[in-house]
């Protein structure tokens, strides 16, 4: 609780608790007002404001999943051109190698198949996952973050975060509890 | 001009009163990790386990002697593989439309079933996936009949063909499906790892949640392709049984020649698949005690939503016979009249008075709102669905074009054994899936929690 005793030589950030949504979106909101940049909050639930106050918003994944679907249109009639018209060219019942029509549902599958594919993948690799440590993870109390509490953590990395100006800062924010995450 | 409800209307709630997020974290992930296994549950995966013997017994015995063991023939070349893969399958339906339309719908009611409703559409799909894989007797050939590789015959699948564009519809759907449920599952695995106390459990779930820790940043790309999956979701699913339909569709056989039925098909799945979520939820709130999130407000929703698709289905119905007439085709016309008075007359009243008759007392709102009345009348729809596809199938083949060549057609032994072993497998799928997963998605519902909503608004 008490940052001054048994200072560890490098810590990787200072993590405010909180008990509901409202409280958490308020204290994120006034550490970006008193220049915070480099900080992170962590619900059990998605809270849209909370990623709003900290000033992320991440909109390549819109471009990924659309490069993924053209990719799978493309895989389509790729595929299926190539097989009729050059790898296996047979007549069935007279109609044209390149019986476009009939090669749409096969093209719009591939196109649904590769945007999620993409979506999913593109997801996990933005957010840096499988990722089985984190120093969240030394913070005892964090195991309640996919529970029933709320947390803000300031990264020591950040140019503003000074360990004690900080540590006061947070305190001015009514938490619940504060703590010093280890790195 | 809308008018306010009347004053005695008075819906139950979507979630009981009195819950907070810690309250709603335990009664759920309570089932799976600290809590006590229901004797219940012993009881139905022993039963499904004996039932799903069934099936490897029928399967065996199909790979040794192949399909003769079947009551297929000519001129019903199609029997009982067909019937229950398009059965599967359209059960699979309604779990799609209430993780994925629904929730574009923004309709908050979805978030306590969309988790097992979308179990119950993969173990759906597993079972559908078995009978085209086994339905040559040599599902060791489907692999360059049905996938396109470069295979040392040199030879390729045909893209023309609707039984291709069904391979592609049905594994998409069941790879896009299963994604979707695994994503939707990361935030509760990591529930799960943070309330376990067993080492195994703490390893297993931790893998499983790929470190989910609930970052702002995280959560931000994860809405946002949990929507865009939503999105994809939506034309997929009606796609599947689209090309579902297609297989009769672009045939020339009387009845089957259709144009409606695209529509017909899909209306039919979602109908089935809701009749299934009903025929789940409602014994599964009891055994569990779940009634504090499944709640009669969702079992009278579902009702609707059923009732609404039976119309829809009973239109089809009308369109058949109506067509059989105008087209003025003497074949359609002969089709729907053997249909309706032929040697299979009793499957097709049956399957009226189940899929048409039956559902109209959903309209009295006493029946919507009795869980044991819903469950009868679900169960009916389910037996009234499988005629269905076995009165479109095997009336169509038994008598077309020719006289000469009418046959008639009936189920062996080991066609029942497989159909009903199938069934046995979706329980014991189900089951286990209740007692090592989350059945209702635990980070949805603590936003439904009253302190979820944010008190105040600065900054909008």
């Amino acid at each position: 609780m008490d940052a001054a005793h048994a200072l560890p030589p490098v810590i990787y950030g200072l993590m405010a608790e909180f008990d509901d949504p409202s409280a958490l979106v308020a204290a994120a909101r006034r550490a970006y007002e008193a220049g915070y940049r480099k900080m992170d909050t962590f619900s059990p639930f998605p809270v849209e404001e909370a990623w709003e106050a900290i000033g992320h918003h991440d909109r390549r994944l819109s471009k990924i999943v659309l490069a993924g679907g053209l990719t799978g249109l493309l895989t389509g009639i790729g595929l299926q051109e190539w097989v009729h018209e050059l790898a296996y060219p047979i007549n069935i019942a007279g109609k044209p190698l390149n019986s476009w029509p009939q090669f749409v549902p096969v093209c719009f599958e591939l196109t649904i198949l590769f945007a999620a594919l993409s979506a999913v993948l593109g997801m996990i690799i933005l957010n840096g996952l499988p990722a089985p440590y984190h120093p969240a993870f030394n913070v005892p109390r964090f195991e309640r973050a996919s529970r029933d509490k709320f947390f803000l953590l300031v990264e020591s990395d950040d140019p503003k975060f000074d360990r004690q100006a900080t540590l006061e800062f947070l305190k001015g924010l009514n938490p619940s509890e504060i703590n010093e995450v280890e790195p | 001009m809308i008018n306010p409800p009347p004053a005695t209307y008075d819906p139950a709630p979507l979630i009981e009163p009195g819950h907070t997020f810690g309250s709603i974290t335990d009664k759920i992930a309570t089932v799976v990790v600290g809590g006590r296994t229901p004797i219940t549950w012993f009881v139905v995966v022993s039963i499904g386990m004996m039932i799903m013997g069934m099936l490897g017994v029928a399967v065996t015995w199909l790979l040794i002697k192949g399909t003769g063991i079947w009551g297929i023939n000519i001129p019903v070349g199609w029997g009982f593989a067909i019937i229950n893969f398009v059965w599967w399958i359209g059960i699979g339906h309604a779990g799609t439309l209430i993780s994925a339309i629904l929730l574009l719908l923004k309709q908050g009611w979805r978030t306590s079933i969309n988790r097992f409703a979308e179990g119950m559409t993969i173990f759906a799909v597993m079972c559908a996936g078995l009978f085209p894989l086994i339905h040559t007797g040599r599902p060791w050939l489907a692999a360059y009949w049905l996938f396109p590789y470069p295979n040392s015959m040199a030879v390729w699948p045909q893209f023309r063909s609707p039984l291709i564009w069904d391979v592609f519809a049905v594994s998409t759907y069941f790879t896009v499906s299963l994604m979707f449920w695994y994503v939707g599952l990361i935030p509760d695995m990591a529930t799960l790892r943070d309330k376990a106390r067993k080492r195994p459990q703490q390893i297993i779930y931790g893998v499983l949640s790929l470190g989910w820790r609930g970052s702002a940043k995280h959560w931000q790309r994860y809405e946002h392709i949990y929507l865009l999956l939503a999105g994809l979701s939506t034309p997929l699913v009606l796609s599947v049984h689209t090309v579902v339909s297609f297989d009769f569709a672009i045939g020339i056989i009387p009845g089957w020649h259709a144009t409606i039925f695209p529509p017909y098909f899909v209306a039919g799945a979602i109908y089935a698949g809701f009749a299934m979520v009903l025929t789940l939820a409602i014994p599964l709130r009891k055994i569990y005690g779940m009634e504090d999130f499944i709640t009669i407000r969702h079992l009278e929703n579902m009702a609707k939503v059923t009732l609404v698709t039976g119309l829809i289905v009973g239109y089809g119905y009308t369109s058949e016979a109506f067509f059989g007439w105008y087209s003025a085709n003497k074949y359609e016309g002969f089709m729907i009249w053997n249909r309706m008075t032929g040697p299979y007359w009793p499957y097709y009243w049956t399957l009226v008075f189940c899929n048409i008759i039956t559902p109209q007392t959903l309209w009295i709102r006493k029946v919507r709102t009795t869980p044991i009345l819903i469950f009868a009348v679900a169960m009916v729809v389910n037996v009234g669905m499988w005629l269905e596809r076995f009165v479109i199938v095997i009336t169509s083949l038994h008598r077309d074009f020719l006289p000469s060549s009418w046959g008639m057609y009936y189920p062996t032994v080991w066609d029942w054994m497989t159909f009903v072993g199938t069934i046995g497998m979706f329980i014991v799928l189900f089951f286990l899936f209740i007692r090592f997963l989350p059945m209702i998605s635990i980070f949805e519902m603590r936003t439904m929690a009253p302190e979820a909503k944010l008190t105040e608004s600065e900054g909008h």
